[in-house]
């Protein structure tokens, strides 16, 4: 098994746009095969629960708004790690940075400021990304001044930031009304307006659309981003090059960082309203997932951030119909990205025979 | 306090530590393996979720612990072969496919679980893995009963130290492991299957990890239940830069880690400090942090991990 008679080879041209289109589909119908299997087993009919996830996230005005309001975090996640990664900074930390960012929204609404709203809101955003990008940068300081590995520095601290956001609201910031462990509800002064009547879509999906504008002027348009690519691709280049290593991955860190927090800001302000514990379901990670399956690209991540929107969204309310748990929501992502993960070579790669 | 209570309270501490350090070093020695190879194994928290899971439902179906123990490591194997197919065969990313792992893994485990038993209020359990004392060894003051007075993992987690350093460096096959990990161009020039090698070693590396997530399930709680293996899969990526993949110091490691945990429990429990309790979880983090900080600069991965091998 070990004697392949196939080899794997990077393609010498790009496949074209009808290939490109086509693999995502197949995966998706691959991995949808897969999680048939799950649903036999959980005595659920598949077909109906598959239509079901799509239904549940794209079927009404009312859904499809919910899948919008899960696709702002994922959209924002995506982005800071794809940023971070285009630097060859691996931030596994937006977890964690998220939940930094919340922590400084949270500060500044609970210093219940009155200054007009717009105002409000923008200082709490530029605070987020300021700690969530603070939070960011203290590995990539450590990477580069004790080569400490940034994928466990990342992951680590996510740990550390949500403790002490635990300890904070069961602590200091405890709601002294109810006594629940979350911080009193922010003032209405620094709550993100709400964008369609009768839905849950805040501000928040402006800021993340910014925030994947912003990466693509970055990639595409900016020495930033040149440098950060450069970087990226190799170290001899850009010391070839003259660029100043450590300097370009410290401000990756930081935007991406920043990124990862407003994601937190969002949430909080947009969905929430208060701090609690335990927000977030992943997001952080998810956005991994979305930055690498979206290969790094502005509009990849937005692409596949709706797609696992959609996926999350759609799961969820198809094990709330059926009655199966909600885990199924989790066993349905996790074989989507591995499908995925393993169709998508072909997009850079093709089998060949060996001769 | 009198000398006996000192003994007693070394005796407690030193036995708990041994306890935490437990999965730490079986599973750190199985994330070696698959290093050592060049292939940094992420799946690591999920397989052990996974085994943790495996190890409890087994047991509770066939009221036997041993069938139990050997499934979670037949589905620590499984996994490690899903991993291979990922990283090795196709040569997709190690970082997605790891975490990619942990997520389906760790997700498929909750989602069985409560297919079988729903949400109860009270989880059904299982009967823990006793203790045993091992003769004349247990007998030495505070060493015998906190070394050698427990369970069967923690003696395989003995075993596997002088084994793992008996394959790294004493045969053929370690040799060979060590060189696709260093440079996997030549080792396939010199008729080292790279493959075959990578597969074998995320097998083993696997089955190590699915067994240690057993150790939770089946000898520290005598149930399954979220959050069981606490993000010390994680613990490990960081334990084994600091062994610097060497397995004695693998040992050295784990039992300082469990030592922290053992003593932060204690610390909690008689009130030693006023802090919120979650400011204690979060030390085994920080120390790791500020371990990794020390070693890093001289830390020399295997100079593969991270870059599929691609036959031409």
């Amino acid at each position: 098994m070990f004697n392949l008679k196939y080899k794997i080879v990077k393609r010498e041209k790009t496949p074209s746009v009808y290939f490109q289109i086509l693999l995502p589909l197949i995966s998706i119908f691959i991995s949808l095969l897969i999680s048939s299997i799950f649903l036999i087993i959980a005595k659920i009919n598949p077909i109906n629960a598959i239509i079901g996830i799509f239904i549940g996230a794209l079927g009404s005005k009312f859904s499809f708004f919910e899948t919008i309001v899960k696709a702002i975090p994922i959209i924002l996640t995506g982005t800071a790690v794809a940023i971070a990664f285009n630097s060859r900074f691996f931030n596994i930390g937006a977890e964690g940075q998220m939940y930094a960012g919340a922590l400084g929204a949270t500060w500044c609404g609970l210093l219940n400021l009155s200054i007009p709203k717009p105002f409000y809101i923008l200082f709490a955003i530029i605070i987020g990304f300021l700690l969530g990008g603070a939070w960011a940068t203290l590995p990539a300081y450590l990477k580069i001044k004790f080569k400490v590995d940034d994928v466990v520095t990342t992951l680590l601290l996510n740990f550390i930031m949500i403790y002490i956001v635990s300890a904070i609201v069961y602590g200091p910031w405890r709601d002294p009304v109810s006594n629940w462990p979350q911080s009193p509800n922010l003032p209405e002064n620094i709550i993100f307006p709400i964008i369609f009547p009768k839905s849950r879509v805040h501000i928040g999906i402006f800021i993340s659309l910014f925030s994947v504008l912003f990466f693509y002027i970055l990639t595409k348009k900016m020495k930033l981003g040149f440098e950060l690519k450069a970087v990226g691709s190799s170290e001899k280049a850009s010391n070839f090059l003259g660029l100043n290593v450590s300097k370009i991955i410290i401000i990756s860190a930081m935007i991406s960082g920043g990124i990862a927090g407003l994601a937190g800001v969002s949430e909080i302000l947009g969905l929430h309203y208060h701090l609690v514990d335990n927000f977030s379901p992943g997001y952080g990670y998810t956005g991994i997932v979305v930055a690498m399956l979206g290969r790094l690209e502005p509009i990849g991540v937005l692409l596949s951030s709706f797609f696992f929107a959609t996926i999350i969204t759609g799961s969820q309310v198809m094990s709330r119909v059926s009655g199966v748990n909600v885990y199924i929501s989790d066993v349905i992502q996790g074989i989507t990205l591995l499908v995925m993960l393993s169709i998508l070579l072909f997009t850079e790669f093709e089998i060949r025979r060996f001769k | 306090m009198d000398i006996k209570s000192i003994m007693i309270f070394l005796t407690a501490i030193l036995s708990a530590t041994i306890r935490f350090a437990t999965p730490l070093v079986i599973s750190t020695i199985g994330e070696s393996f698959c290093e050592r190879a060049g292939i940094l194994n992420l799946s690591i928290e999920g397989t052990m979720i996974f085994g943790a899971f495996t190890g409890f439902i087994i047991t509770f179906f066939t009221r036997n612990i041993f069938f139990g123990l050997l499934f979670s490591f037949i589905s620590g194997s499984i996994i490690g072969l899903i991993m291979g197919l990922l990283t090795i065969t196709l040569g997709r990313s190690q970082h997605v496919s790891g975490l990619g792992m942990t997520i389906f893994t760790t997700g498929l485990s909750f989602f069985i679980y409560r297919l079988i038993f729903g949400s109860p209020v009270n989880p059904p359990t299982v009967i823990t893995l006793n203790n045993f004392a091992i003769p004349f060894l247990s007998q030495i003051p505070i060493i015998g009963e906190s070394f050698f007075n427990q369970s069967l993992l923690t003696y395989i987690a003995y075993l596997l130290i002088p084994i793992t350093s008996f394959i790294f460096f004493k045969t053929t096959f370690g040799l060979n492991l060590r060189a696709v990990g260093e440079n996997p161009e030549s080792a396939d020039s010199l008729g080292i299957n790279v493959y075959k090698i990578r597969y074998l070693s995320l097998i083993i590396g696997g089955s190590l990890m699915g067994l240690a997530g057993s150790f939770f399930s089946l000898v520290q709680f005598n149930m399954f239940q979220y959050g069981i293996v606490g993000g010390r899969g994680w613990i490990c990526i960081a334990l084994v830069i600091f062994a610097k993949w060497f397995p004695f110091r693998i040992f050295l490691g784990a039992f300082l880690f469990g030592g922290i945990e053992a003593l932060q429990l204690r610390l909690q429990a008689i009130g030693f400090f006023k802090f919120p309790f979650q400011i204690f979880l979060t030390l085994p983090y920080l120390l790791t942090i500020i371990i990794l900080i020390i070693v890093s600069r001289n830390a020399e991965y295997p100079s593969s991990i991270l870059k599929p091998y691609r036959r031409e």
